[in-house]
């Protein structure tokens, strides 16, 4: 009897000890950390919404976060361009890290953070506004308002992001006339104008057709050369296509994080392993 | 069985309210259409108002309703933002607040009038005159500016609750997407939230407007006059409005036989004004919505 129980014991320790893409030094050694997050708790009043998460953004990689619905995986993404500073009644605790600077810290300048860290919202969401003055709008807001300028740069965004071509002369028709595809690379486009080093897209796809869907997918691949990307998605062929690292996300804890290939082929824990091949969520 | 009978007494509901307003306003076109002429409505009133225009009146009101329109839109739109966008929605304050604004529209308009004489004519009025001109009366008396900021008063709570709900309506994922972008709440209100809103808020001036023109009980005692054989120029001028020109003409002529068609025309003239006022207010909103639509 007592041999089993410490049987059990140490099968339930494991994953504290597995060696995932943090703890593997050829990994560690290979990749350029972007974003460190080490041991960070997040509430919601009294609700423990994040718990004790610790996970690495690698530099010019996509990490997915995956996960069923409820899991704290959005929570996660909104806590690293400090979005969730709107909600009134939150408290956090552990370290953020963009490269030196602390995000999590207590009162960062939002302006400078949020337009290193540009975010691209689950519903797109753009203002009713011109196509043209919906790129522009992070631009004009930091005070550039050198037309020529303005529109190199609108011009630049809108090809990076695919759809220059679509939309080139129509720049001055409302941004709400485009399609739901059009208007989720429009809200991307916008997010590229002010030259962020991490791009947040939280669930970009969920709302689109297949085909919108394989043409942000494709796109997300392109801008890997330029941004560091995180996604999170509860679509996880998507995560397998696109991500270079995933990290799976379950009742407010990360169960599992580690090389994109390896967690969907060969995963430490059980609970991955039931989620990814669709035993629930 | 049951079904029919509800839409037969809910029908029947309407209809009832149709027809008063058909006849309401017939009424008033029957008896006043013989005086309505362009010398009715550019000419003043002569003869102790048993004949003549009612131009002085009608100026009046659009000064006054225009002052109004001045001193409510800042206050109500500034307060509905500040208890939208910046007060955390849990907050005591934000429920004593609205509390007090619910509270400010249930006032009877004419306490209105009386806290308008004693408040804004002797009180605030008074105050400038001996802080500026020595105790001299410039202000100390009823006048169109304190009987604009009576009205204004009066129309506050409408502009405040129709702003909120406006400023409600606003998508959030719009709110934040301004924010992820490095806006900070100023500018995220300014070229974002407060433009999409517009319309909403315009829809509040509307109703101000229509509400304000109509109102006799705040400026009687605060600026409106009986007669007057000029136009209000200065903001410590009186002033004529229909609504107390209708009323001084149905209990204060010498002779309140003799003015009854000009009665009836002036009630006439007052209700158009108001409809034209309000066409104004939606044709702005028109354009405005139009305009976001396009995108421009």
């Amino acid at each position: 009897m007592e041999l089993v129980n410490e049987e059990i014991e140490t099968v339930t320790k494991l994953p504290q000890f597995r060696l995932d893409a943090i703890g593997r030094p050829e990994v560690a050694a290979a990749e350029k950390e972007k974003i460190r997050v080490e041991k960070f708790s997040f509430w919601y009043g009294k609700t423990k919404a994040l718990d004790s998460i610790t996970s690495r953004v690698y530099e010019h990689r996509i990490t997915a976060y995956i996960g069923p619905s409820g899991c704290g995986k959005s929570t996660f993404l909104r806590c690293l361009n400090r979005m969730n500073d709107l909600i009134p009644h939150t408290r956090w605790e552990g370290k953020i890290f963009l490269e030196e600077e602390e995000i999590s810290r207590p009162k960062p300048d939002f302006t400078v953070l949020r337009r290193k860290v540009g975010m691209v919202f689950q519903k797109s969401n753009p203002f009713p506004k011109s196509i043209f003055e919906n790129v522009a709008f992070g631009l004009r807001i930091a005070g550039e308002s050198n037309m020529e300028k303005l529109s190199a740069s609108v011009e630049e965004s809108l090809k990076q992001a695919a759809l220059w071509e679509e939309v080139k002369n129509k720049l001055e028709r409302s941004a709400l006339a485009l399609s739901g595809g059009q208007q989720q690379r429009l809200c991307i486009a916008r997010a590229l104008a002010v030259h962020p080093e991490v791009l947040l897209l939280d669930e970009p796809c969920s709302q689109l057709d297949p085909i919108s869907t394989a043409k942000i997918e494709e796109l997300l691949l392109d801008l890997k050369s330029r941004y560091t990307i995180v996604l999170v998605t509860h679509n996880m062929q998507q995560a397998a296509r696109v991500s270079d690292y995933t990290g799976f996300f379950l009742l407010g804890q990360l169960v599992e994080f580690d090389d994109t290939r390896k967690l969907f082929t060969n995963p430490s824990d059980k609970r991955t392993e039931d989620y990814i091949t669709g035993r629930f969520g | 069985m049951k079904d029919k009978l509800f839409v037969g007494l809910s029908a029947a509901a309407m209809l009832v309210i149709l027809a008063m307003l058909a006849v309401i306003l017939g009424n008033i076109f029957w008896f006043g259409k013989d005086m309505l002429s362009w010398e009715f409505i550019s000419a003043k009133p002569t003869m102790g108002m048993t004949e003549g225009g009612i131009f002085p009146a009608i100026f009046g009101t659009v000064a006054l309703v225009f002052l109004m329109t001045i001193a409510v839109m800042p206050a109500g739109v500034l307060t509905a933002i500040y208890l939208e966008e910046y007060a955390r929605a849990d907050s005591k304050m934000v429920k004593i607040v609205q509390q007090a604004v619910a509270n400010l529209a249930g006032v009877p308009s004419i306490v209105f009038g009386l806290f308008g004489l004693g408040f804004f004519v002797n009180f605030v009025g008074r105050g400038v005159d001996g802080f500026f001109f020595g105790g001299e009366l410039y202000y100390g008396q009823p006048a169109i500016i304190w009987a604009a900021a009576t009205l204004a008063l009066l129309t506050l709570p409408v502009v405040i609750v129709t702003t909120s709900e406006a400023l409600r309506a606003v998508p959030r994922e719009i709110k934040e997407g301004g924010l992820a972008l490095g806006a900070t709440r100023l500018q995220n209100l300014r070229r974002i939230i407060v433009p999409s809103a517009l319309p909403g808020i315009l829809t509040g001036v509307i109703l101000a407007v229509s509400r304000g023109a109509g109102e006799v009980a705040p400026i009687m005692f605060t600026g409106a006059a009986y007669f007057l054989p000029y136009l209000p120029t200065k903001p410590n001028d009186q002033f004529m409005e229909l609504g107390y020109h209708v009323y001084v003409m149905a209990t204060q002529s010498p002779d309140v036989e003799a003015t009854k068609p000009i009665l009836y025309s002036t009630v006439f003239v007052l209700l158009a004004l108001t409809f034209l006022l309000n066409l104004l207010a939606i044709y702005l909103r028109a354009r405005l919505r139009k305009r976001f639509a396009e995108g421009r």
